[in-house]
């Protein structure tokens, strides 16, 4: 049955749990890193390692039949379509603005820290 | 539970051809515990929800032309008289996830039908999860004495507090749910109330499954609204 992983050992929990410390400890390490292609390629990169380890192990998708795999992992693929036509309406939003009112004029302060 | 419709003696296929014939064949389509299934589909509405909230941060944050305010400063923290960017965020990621791993050894233990060990660990996995929630309130306390508000903010653009409260907001409410429904079950596992029961220790899974996934969206508000 679809429940054939439910006696599994608890080293693949361990090995997980490990694994995620590590990646989140290099997740955080990207904030200290300059700005570029290079950090957002790693934060997305470590997200997504991070986040398939969750649902594939500890969340048991992995030992799921396609049937439900496929009924729950499919549909956020919509999302893509949302966030391409988000950022395609922003970058406009953001062009008219600059065109009718300028660049910001805001003054900032730098945060305290405590 | 599905086994009753089977074919007797027939032994299912996996993988594609699986998929094939759990769609096709007249029968029930997922082999598991309908609260298992149910909890899936809410998850999946849930993930809508919350893929809405950071795509809407994203929009607001491309479009608006004023500066947005550096997370890594925001939420700084002095530590050992030096100012550490992201400390609490950083230990309440690691929390998070050292209950997602009390979690997954309870659903294991809850199989093995070791009630103990499933309480104690569910026990655990609820008190780490209402820490979280009480960093959480020390951050917003924290940041509202500073002046962020949903409507502006001295650092920059307005819509960083809005953003930042209606989406940690929304998950530290998700935290705080999770800690009373995992409270409900240890206890209910604690007494017995699982033993004879057709889906028997299913339930500590279908509560696992809902704690995975608040760790799970916490993984990308780190990712896109901490760390970006």
């Amino acid at each position: 049955m679809s429940d054939d992983g439910t006696q599994h050992p608890l080293k693949i929990y361990y090995i997980m749990w490990i694994g995620l410390f590590v990646l989140s400890t290099f997740s955080y390490a990207t904030d200290f890193m300059a700005d570029g292609a290079l950090r957002t390629f790693l934060i997305l990169l470590f997200m997504f390692i991070k986040a398939g380890g969750i649902i594939w192990i500890f969340m048991h998708m992995g030992w799921e039949r396609w049937a439900l795999k496929i009924a729950i992992l499919g549909p956020p693929a919509a999302i893509l379509v949302l966030i391409g036509l988000m950022s395609l309406e922003s970058n406009y939003i953001e062009g008219s603005r600059i065109e009718n009112y300028g660049e910001s004029t805001m003054e900032v302060v730098s945060p305290e820290h405590h | 539970m599905s086994e009753a419709v089977m074919d007797s003696g027939a032994k299912e296929a996996l993988g594609k051809e699986g998929l094939i014939e759990d769609w096709s064949r007249d029968k029930q389509v997922f082999g598991v515990p309908w609260g298992k299934a149910m909890m899936w589909v809410f998850l999946l509405s849930d993930t809508f929800i919350f893929s809405c909230f950071l795509v809407g941060y994203m929009s607001v944050r491309m479009a608006t032309t004023d500066p947005w305010p550096n997370p890594s400063e925001v939420f700084a923290l002095e530590a050992f008289g030096y100012p550490v960017p992201l400390l609490l965020i950083a230990i309440m990621t690691f929390i998070l996830i050292t209950s997602s791993g009390t979690m997954a050894l309870a659903v294991n233990m809850g199989y093995r039908k070791n009630r103990k060990a499933t309480f104690w660990l569910m026990l655990a996995t609820a008190l780490l999860g209402a820490s979280f929630v009480g960093m959480q309130m020390f951050e917003w306390s924290k940041l509202i004495e500073e002046g962020v508000r949903p409507w502006g903010n001295p650092f920059g653009a307005a819509q960083f507090g809005s953003s930042f409260f209606m989406i940690t907001g929304f998950h530290g409410m998700h935290v705080s749910a999770g800690v009373i429904y995992l409270l409900v079950v240890a206890f209910r596992v604690k007494n017995g109330f699982y033993e004879n029961r057709p889906d028997g220790y299913k339930i500590v899974e279908i509560t696992g499954l809902y704690w995975h996934f608040v760790d799970l969206v916490w993984v990308f508000i780190f990712a896109f609204f901490y760390l970006w």
